[in-house]
């Protein structure tokens, strides 16, 4: 059976619905432990049973998000099997220390003090119950680190070596792998995004009650310390984003370029505040990439590469190369990794026929050429552009979202602080229907991410088309579909459930 | 013995209590159930394992994937 692109298409389609899907839950879950475990630290310090009546109620809609979420990651266990098991072989090594560790840590941690967290109040006591409380945030956090290490690994890849014998990628550096400033900057900026989308989701319900004037006390308290959480980890996270596209500059240049839809290069590029893209836009041609837009001047440059006269290649100069700045051509880096193909091909035929010395040959070659291996298997160079609008406008919205986050968390505190945020009903209806925004611009950052490195699904190393499986394309077509009513349904009962929740309020919890 | 008692009494206690959690539950119970014993068992065999006896011939295989067109 041939790899078609429907296959590849509906494998893609399937793991994003699935990875979007599983991020619906998991960065609440990761930011509002905290909120929870700074609710019950109040408690601990003033024993002001009021403390503990919203620690515990926003306890029980973190468990039924974490209810809901669970389980949802494996679903990608499942479809490496299947239908990324040429993927899942040659990352192998490299996945699996990642992957096992944080297996082991979520099952310990998860079973262990989510247990003395939920079920504990009474059997433990407060100092006791609140570590526990404090662990399942860190351990919830740590699992997150683990992921995320194997998915920087993916959009640069350190530390591993490729063995022609076994086909795998075998790790020589653990440091290297765990230290890797993609995945260190990917970590803490997707870990303080949950932190602000928890912030949030606190923040909305609290403003509901607050308009319906119910449960005033409880939610004033709450709004407080989630708009204080709030802005804090948002500083974090805006700091977390320059170093996120600092390194996407460094090693994953084309995905820049389409971040900010940028085709020629150039010195001092600007940031797109906003903009709306020519749809007819090709590789080279004289059209204007915008039908309009507003940028800032000077911004991408420094963003990039932190000069603010820096050149910063555009997806021109990255498909067709510029000599002044040293960028060489994916046509010619489709050469170099055609020679790695090929020197591949050799050493396993040499090997075959015991010739060592031509099997050294080839071994070496193939050495020399395997940074660019997976441009041997593009079939033309504009193969390495990724979608330029979905990434480009998944990008905008995300930042445009979180700078709104900012400033929103700041009037909450600022009328909190000034007693006067229950008179302001403009104010807690924007908290109300932030919330989405919030959803959104979570998933609006993975698709920057996953979208913006295509064709890779290990950067330069190896394309989409070649990690996946020789299936049919219908079973996959028959499971994306399984999974997308599947996980619509489990989303419709986590809201139906939460919400009823909600209605019932912290009194009656 | 102690301590396991504890540990069996927490679960046990938590569980019977439980308002909200038995629904959910229900829902862990339903979706693990979907999850394992119809899309793994149905749609999701592990390519390389079942396919294959030995890690050589799944390395053979990746290698002639990766080289299928020289």
């Amino acid at each position: 059976m041939e790899h078609t692109d429907l296959l590849v298409d509906y494998s893609r389609a399937q793991f994003a619905l699935t990875a979007l899907y599983h991020w619906i839950f998991v960065p609440l879950t990761l930011g509002l432990t905290f909120i929870i475990a700074i609710m019950e630290t109040i408690y601990v310090k003033t024993l002001d049973e009021k403390w503990k009546t919203i620690t515990k109620y926003w306890m029980g809609l973190l468990a039924i998000n974490f209810a809901i979420g669970l389980a949802t990651g494996i679903i990608m266990e499942f479809e490496f099997g299947t239908n990324w098991s040429n993927y899942s072989w040659i990352v192998g090594d490299i996945f699996g220390a990642p992957l096992a560790i944080e297996g082991l840590m979520a099952f310990f941690m998860e079973s262990t003090f989510f247990a003395v967290m939920f079920f504990g109040w009474d059997k433990v006591s407060k100092r006791a119950h609140l570590t526990s409380t404090w662990l399942v945030a860190i351990g919830s956090n740590l699992s997150a680190l683990w992921i995320l290490i194997a998915n920087g690994w993916m959009q640069h890849p350190v530390g591993m070596k490729f063995n022609p014998d076994s086909a795998r990628n075998e790790m020589e550096n653990f440091a290297a792998v765990v230290f890797n400033p993609n995945a260190v900057s990917k970590f803490l900026h997707t870990i303080s995004s949950g932190y602000v989308l928890a912030s949030l989701f606190v923040i909305s319900i609290s403003a509901w009650y607050l308009l319906k004037k119910r449960d005033v006390a409880f939610a004033k308290k709450s709004i407080v310390v989630a708009a204080s959480f709030g802005l804090i980890t948002s500083i974090l996270m805006l700091t977390t984003g320059d170093e996120s596209a600092h390194q996407v500059a460094l090693n994953q240049p084309m995905k820049l370029a389409a971040m900010e839809g940028l085709y020629k290069g150039e010195e001092r590029a600007g940031i797109v505040a906003f903009g709306l893209l020519e749809s007819e836009k090709e590789i080279n041609d004289d059209l204007d990439p915008f039908k309009f837009m507003f940028e800032i001047p000077g911004a991408l440059s420094f963003l990039g590469y932190h000069d603010i006269n820096a050149f910063v290649p555009g997806i021109d100069d990255l498909i067709l190369g510029n000599e002044k700045h040293n960028i060489i051509s994916v046509k010619e880096k489709m050469i170099i990794g055609k020679k790695a193909v090929q020197a591949l091909s050799d050493y396993k035929k040499f090997k075959k026929e015991g010739n060592t010395l031509a099997m050294n040959e080839a071994l070496k070659t193939f050495r020399a050429t395997s940074h660019y291996m997976g441009y041997g298997y593009l079939k033309k160079p504009e193969g390495a552009l990724p979608d330029v609008a979905l990434t480009f406008y998944s990008f905008h919205i995300m930042v445009a979202a979180g700078s709104w986050f900012l400033v929103l968390f700041i009037l909450i505190l600022y009328f909190s602080m000034k007693n006067e945020l229950t008179n302001k009903k403009w104010l807690l209806r924007l908290g109300v229907i932030t919330l989405p925004l919030g959803y959104a611009a979570q998933e609006c950052g993975w698709i920057v991410a996953e979208v913006g490195r295509q064709p890779w699904a290990i950067q330069d190393l190896l394309p989409v088309g070649m990690a996946t499986s020789n299936v049919g394309s219908t079973s996959v077509m028959i499971t994306f579909w399984l999974f997308a009513i599947l996980f619509t349904a489990l989303l419709i009962a986590e809201v139906k459930i939460m919400l009823k929740q909600i209605s019932i309020g912290p009194e009656g919890h | 013995m102690k301590s396991l008692h504890w540990v069996y009494s927490l679960y046990y206690d938590g569980f019977v209590n439980m308002r909200v959690g038995k629904t959910l539950w229900l829902l862990i119970a339903f979706k693990l159930f979907i999850m394992f014993a119809v899309m793994k068992w149905l749609f999701f065999p592990n390519i390389m394992q079942e396919n294959f006896q030995t890690d050589q011939e799944r390395s053979n295989y990746i290698l002639e994937q990766l080289t299928k067109d020289n």
